[in-house]
C-alpha cells in the first residue's frame, strides 16, 4: 500500500466520482422536482459516448465529436421527453419503472443493431494525450486530470445556476414542493423540459468524457445508474450540494475499496482467503455504505424535502 | 395514494366474488395446461418444449412470489432476481461441496433467502416510492457484483452443477419428466401458499397498507412488521424459484441477478395484472414465450420488446387477465 | 368529577415563528362531547394532529386513559383506544364497506399474523362487521367498494371503522366536511345517538352541529384556547363574540 498507490487510486476515485456527479445530477433534480424516477438516464450516458464516436467519424476531431456528442444527446433526451416521459408524470411510480426500462431495452439493442457489440473508442485529443509527473515516480495521465477538472468546473457552474439563477431558484423551490410552484403560476412542465434536457445533456457530457478511457460497449451506462441512485439516496433526492458530495465519497469508497479490500483482508486472514474475501467485500462496500446512511438519515445527506 | 391508483382503478372494477372465480379459472387452466404438457411433448417429439416449459414455470414462481409484494403490498421491489440468484448459488456451492441432498440444500436456501430479506427489507421498508425502488435495485445489484467476484464459484462465468439435487438420497431429479413434474408441483404449492396469505387476516393488512397507510395506523395497525414478514416471504418464494433454476440448467451464473431480470420480473407480473397471482404465471407465459418467438425473427428482439412495453403502460392498464375478461365493467 | 379520559397541558408546536398550537390545554370527560372550534387557521388540524400522534409537539403533555402517550406513535394510541375520522375521508377504497369495519375489528382483536383462514369466511367477524355497518344505516351497502359509496356514506362508514374499535374517545375532524345539509343532520342525529357511549372531541365548522351536540365547547384562535365552556357559556361569551362569532355575524 504504498503512498504513490494511495494517490494513483485517489485520483481514480474522484475521477469515477466526477462521472456519478455529472449522472446523478440531472436524475436528482429530475426526482427532485417532478417525482419522477427514470431509469432510461444511463442509457444517456451511453448515448453520449456512441455519438460522440460517431461524431468523430465525422470530423475527425475530438472537440467535434464533443460537440456532436451533446448536440445528439439533448436532441435524443428531448424526443424522449416529448413523445413518452411527459406522458408518465402524473403516473405511479411503478408505470414510469416500466416505460422507462422499455426505453433502456430498445436503446441498448439499438445500439448493438447499429454499431455492433464490439468494444469502440474514441481517441483522445492530443494536446490531452501525455502524463505528467504528480510526485515522484507517479505519473498521471493528463487526459484524467483534464476530467476531473472539467467535471469540477461543470459542478461549480451549476451550483450557481441553482443557487444564483431565477430558473435555478425555481428547481430548487419544485424540489421542496412542486405543486406550490405550480401553484405560484410557474409553467412547471416547461421548467421540468429544461431541467431534463440539462440533465440529459449531462449525463451525455459524461459519457463523452469517459470515453476515451473506458469501453464504449452497449449497456455500459446500466451499471452507472444504479451507482448514480446509490449516490441519490445517500445524498438525498433533489439536492445537488448532496449529489456532489456523495458522489466523490461513493467513487473514493468504490475504487479505495477495491484498490485495497485484499490487502486490508490479508492483515486479518491468509492470503488465498482473503483473495477470494477481499473482492467481494470491495463490490458490497458503498451499498453497506448506503444502508448505513440510510438507517441513521433516511432522507439522505442533504435532504430538499421538509427542511 | 398514487403509487397504487391505478391498481386500485383495475380491482375496483370488478366485486370480489367474480374476481375471485375468475382468478381460479385461469389458474386452472394453466394447471391444466401445464400438466397435459409433457405426454404431448413426448408424443410430437419435441424435448424443447418441456425444457421451455419448465422454464415458465419456475419464472412463473418467481412471478407470483414478487406478486404477493407488488400486485397486493404496492412494494415495488427492483431486485426481486436477487432472490433467484441467491437460491441458485446457495444450491450449486452446497453442490460444489459436496452436498447433493434436498434436506440440505433446501433450508439453506430458504434460510439464506430469508436473511437477506429481511436484512433488505428491514432498511428499504423504512423508506416509501422512489428511495424504495433505488434501494432494492442497489441491493440486487450489490448481490449481482458480489456473485462476480467470487472467484472461487467462478465469478463472471458462473458455476456448473455436475449433476442436480438429490431428494433423500436418490437422483430422481435427473429424469427429466420427474422433475419437470416437481417444478410443477413447487408452482402449484407456491401459488397455493401465496393464495391462501392473500385471502389471510394477514393479506387483508397487506391489502389495506397498499390503499391507505394512514387508515391502518388509525385502527391500530402498524403496517412495517407485515410488510417486511410479506417481504420476506417473497424472497424465499422467489429462492425457492432459484434452486429450481440452478437445477434445471445445472449452472449457476451472476446474470440471474442482474437488475434486467428484475425488472423481467416485474413486467412479466404487471403483463398478468396486478392483484391477481394466477395472472402472474400467465403473464411470466407471455412475456416468455413473447421472447422466444420474438428472438426468433430477429436477434434485435428487444427493439420490438422494448418500445411495446412503453405503449403497454401507456395505453393498457389492468393487465392480460383484465382483458381476458373484458376489461373494465363499471367503466 | 370522574377522571378525564383525554388531558391536554400546555401544548405547544410552532412552525418557525409561527406557533400553531400555543400552551394549549383542555380534558374530555368520559361520555362527554367537547367540540373545538375556531376560525380557519386557528391550528385545529395541526391540534388533531398533535392528540392523534401524525405530529410530533414540541413540548407539553398528552395523557389519555390515565397514561401519558405524548411520545406514542399513532398506532400505538389507536390500540389504547384513541380512533379518529379524517377530515379528507381515508377509508381503503378497494375493500367494500364490510372488509374495511372487518379490518378494524380484526386490528382489536391483536396481531394480523395468521396466514392459514381466509379472513372473509370468518362468520364472527362478519356478523359483528356487519352490526357496526347496520348501527350507521349502511346494511345496504356493505358488499360495495367503498370507493364507490357516496360522500356522505363514506363519513358513515369512517364513523363504523372508528367504533369497530371500540375506542375511549372518538377524534372527529370535521365530520360534517363536505356533506350535504340533509347528511349533516343524519350525522348529527347518529353523533347524538353515539352520544354517552363514547367519549368525543369534535373539531368542527358547523356551527349547528356543534351546539346541538357538545356539552362543551373550546374556542381556538391562532393556537390559543380563548375560552371553554357550556355552549351557553360560549354564545355569552363576549371575548368569543369578539374573536370569532363576532365575525361571522358581520
Amino acid at each position: 500500500m504504498s503512498a504513490t498507490l494511495l494517490a494513483v487510486q485517489t485520483l481514480n476515485g474522484l475521477q469515477l466520482g466526477i462521472l456519478l456527479f455529472l449522472i446523478a445530477a440531472g436524475l436528482t433534480l429530475v426526482f427532485g422536482v417532478m417525482d419522477f424516477i427514470n431509469l432510461a438516464h444511463g442509457v444517456q450516458y451511453m448515448l453520449g459516448a456512441y455519438l460522440a464516436v460517431a461524431g468523430y467519424g465525422i470530423t475527425g476531431t475530438f472537440w467535434g465529436a464533443l460537440l456532436l456528442g451533446l448536440l445528439g444527446a439533448l436532441i435524443v433526451g428531448l424526443v424522449l421527453e416529448l413523445l413518452v416521459f411527459r406522458h408518465l408524470y402524473d403516473r405511479d411510480h411503478l408505470d414510469q419503472v416500466l416505460a422507462t426500462f422499455g426505453i433502456i431495452l430498445f436503446l441498448n439493442e439499438a445500439v448493438r443493431a447499429i454499431w455492433g457489440s464490439t468494444p469502440l473508442t474514441l481517441p483522445m485529443p492530443d494536446i490531452l494525450s501525455g502524463s505528467f509527473e504528480l510526485m515522484d515516480g507517479l505519473r498521471y495521465p493528463v487526459y484524467r486530470i483534464a476530467l476531473i477538472a472539467a467535471g469540477l468546473l461543470v459542478a461549480a457552474v451549476l451550483y450557481v445556476l441553482v443557487t444564483h439563477t431565477r430558473a435555478g431558484m425555481l428547481v430548487r423551490a419544485g424540489a421542496t414542493n412542486a405543486p406550490m410552484v405550480a401553484a405560484l403560476g410557474v409553467d412547471i412542465r416547461r421548467l421540468f423540459m429544461l431541467v431534463f434536457g440539462f440533465g440529459t445533456m449531462l449525463a451525455g457530457f459524461a459519457g463523452i468524457l469517459a470515453a476515451p478511457i473506458l469501453v464504449v460497449e452497449p449497456g455500459m451506462g446500466d451499471n452507472l445508474l444504479i451507482l448514480a441512485f446509490v449516490v441519490i439516496v445517500i445524498g438525498g433526492i433533489g439536492s445537488i450540494r448532496g449529489a456532489f458530495i456523495a458522489a466523490l465519497i461513493v467513487g473514493l469508497v468504490d475504487t479505495l475499496g477495491r484498490g485495497f479490500a485484499t490487502d486490508i483482508a490479508r492483515l486479518v486472514m491468509s492470503p488465498s482467503a482473503a483473495n477470494g474475501v477481499g473482492p467481494a467485500i470491495a463490490s458490497m462496500l458503498i451499498y453497506v455504505l448506503m444502508a448505513a446512511v440510510l438507517f441513521f438519515r433516511p432522507t439522505g445527506l442533504f435532504p430538499a424535502r421538509g427542511g | 395514494m398514487t403509487a397504487s391508483s391505478s391498481a386500485e382503478a383495475a380491482t375496483a372494477a370488478l366485486s370480489p366474488a367474480p374476481r375471485r372465480s375468475r382468478e381460479t379459472l385461469i389458474a386452472a387452466i394453466a394447471f391444466l395446461l401445464f400438466a397435459a404438457l409433457p405426454p404431448v411433448a413426448s408424443a410430437m417429439n419435441d424435448t424443447f418444449l418441456v425444457f421451455f416449459a419448465i422454464r415458465v414455470m419456475v419464472f412463473a414462481i418467481a412471478a407470483v412470489s414478487l406478486s404477493l409484494i407488488l400486485g397486493f403490498g404496492a412494494l415495488v421491489s427492483f431486485g426481486h432476481a436477487a432472490y433467484l440468484g441467491l437460491g441458485a448459488y446457495s444450491v450449486a456451492i452446497l453442490a460444489e461441496h459436496g452436498y447433493w441432498d434436498v434436506t440440505i440444500s433446501l433450508p439453506v436456501t430458504l434460510l439464506v433467502c430469508g436473511l437477506f430479506a429481511a436484512v433488505t427489507g428491514a432498511i428499504s421498508l423504512k423508506t416509501r416510492g422512489v428511495y424504495f425502488i433505488m434501494i432494492t435495485l442497489a441491493f440486487g445489484q450489490m448481490a449481482y457484483y458480489t456473485a462476480t467476484s467470487l472467484s472461487a464459484y467462478g465469478g463472471d462465468d458462473g458455476l456448473t452443477m455436475w449433476g442436480r439435487t438429490e431428494i433423500f438420497g436418490s437422483s430422481v431429479l435427473g429424469d427429466r419428466t420427474t422433475f419437470y413434474y416437481v417444478v410443477l408441483g413447487v408452482l402449484l404449492l407456491s401459488y397455493v401458499v401465496a393464495r391462501m396469505i392473500v385471502a389471510s387476516r394477514f393479506g387483508r393488512v397487506l391489502q389495506g397498507a397498499k390503499q391507505s397507510e394512514m387508515r391502518l395506523r388509525a385502527i391500530g395497525i402498524d403496517p412495517y412488521w407485515y410488510r417486511l414478514v410479506a417481504y420476506v416471504i417473497a424472497g424465499m418464494m422467489a429462492g425457492l424459484a432459484g434452486a429450481l433454476l440452478a437445477n434445471a440448467a445445472e449452472f449457476v451464473s451472476p446474470a440471474y441477478m442482474s437488475w434486467h431480470r428484475s425488472g423481467e420480473l416485474i413486467v412479466m407480473v404487471v403483463l398478468g395484472g396486478l392483484g391477481s397471482l394466477a395472472g402472474s404465471i400467465v403473464g411470466a407465459a407471455t412475456f416468455l414465450v413473447l421472447e422466444e418467438v420474438l428472438a426468433h425473427f430477429t436477434e434485435h428482439w428487444r427493439l420490438i420488446f422494448g418500445p411495446l412495453l412503453v405503449l403497454v403502460v401507456l395505453f393498457g392498464k389492468g393487465g392480460l387477465t383484465a382483458m381476458l375478461g373484458g376489461g373494465r365493467k363499471n367503466g | 368529577m370522574a377522571d378525564p379520559i383525554l388531558q391536554l397541558q400546555d401544548l405547544t408546536k410552532a412552525y418557525g415563528a409561527l406557533k400553531v398550537t400555543d400552551h394549549v390545554s383542555l380534558d374530555v370527560l368520559p361520555g362527554e362531547i367537547h367540540a373545538v372550534i375556531g376560525p380557519n387557521g386557528a391550528g385545529k388540524t395541526t391540534l388533531i394532529g398533535q392528540i392523534s400522534g401524525s405530529l410530533r409537539p414540541d413540548g407539553g403533555s398528552i395523557r389519555f386513559a390515565g397514561e401519558d402517550v405524548t411520545h406514542l406513535p399513532m398506532h400505538a394510541r389507536a390500540r389504547a383506544g384513541l380512533a379518529r375520522s379524517f377530515q379528507i375521508t381515508e377509508i381503503l377504497p378497494a375493500f367494500t364497506a364490510r372488509e374495511n369495519v372487518a379490518l378494524a375489528l380484526q386490528a382489536k382483536q391483536g396481531h394480523s399474523f395468521r396466514f392459514l383462514r381466509n379472513v372473509s369466511r370468518d362468520r364472527d367477524l362478519n356478523e359483528r362487521a356487519l352490526a357496526c355497518l347496520a348501527e350507521l344505516g349502511l346494511s345496504q351497502r356493505a358488499d360495495l367498494p367503498a370507493g364507490i359509496l357516496s360522500h356522505g356514506e363514506k363519513r358513515a362508514l369512517e364513523l363504523a371503522i372508528a367504533m369497530a374499535c371500540e375506542p375511549k374517545l372518538l377524534l372527529l375532524d370535521e365530520p360534517m366536511a363536505g356533506t350535504g345539509r340533509e347528511e349533516t343532520d343524519r350525522l348529527v342525529e347518529v353523533l347524538g345517538q353515539l352520544k354517552g357511549r363514547y367519549a368525543m372531541l369534535l373539531v368542527e365548522h358547523d356551527m349547528s352541529a356543534v351546539f346541538a351536540l357538545a356539552d362543551r365547547i373550546s374556542v381556538l384562535v391562532y393556537g390559543q384556547i380563548i375560552e371553554t365552556g357550556t355552549p351557553e357559556q360560549i354564545r355569552a361569551s363576549a371575548k368569543v363574540r369578539e374573536a370569532y362569532l363576532g365575525e361571522e355575524a358581520a
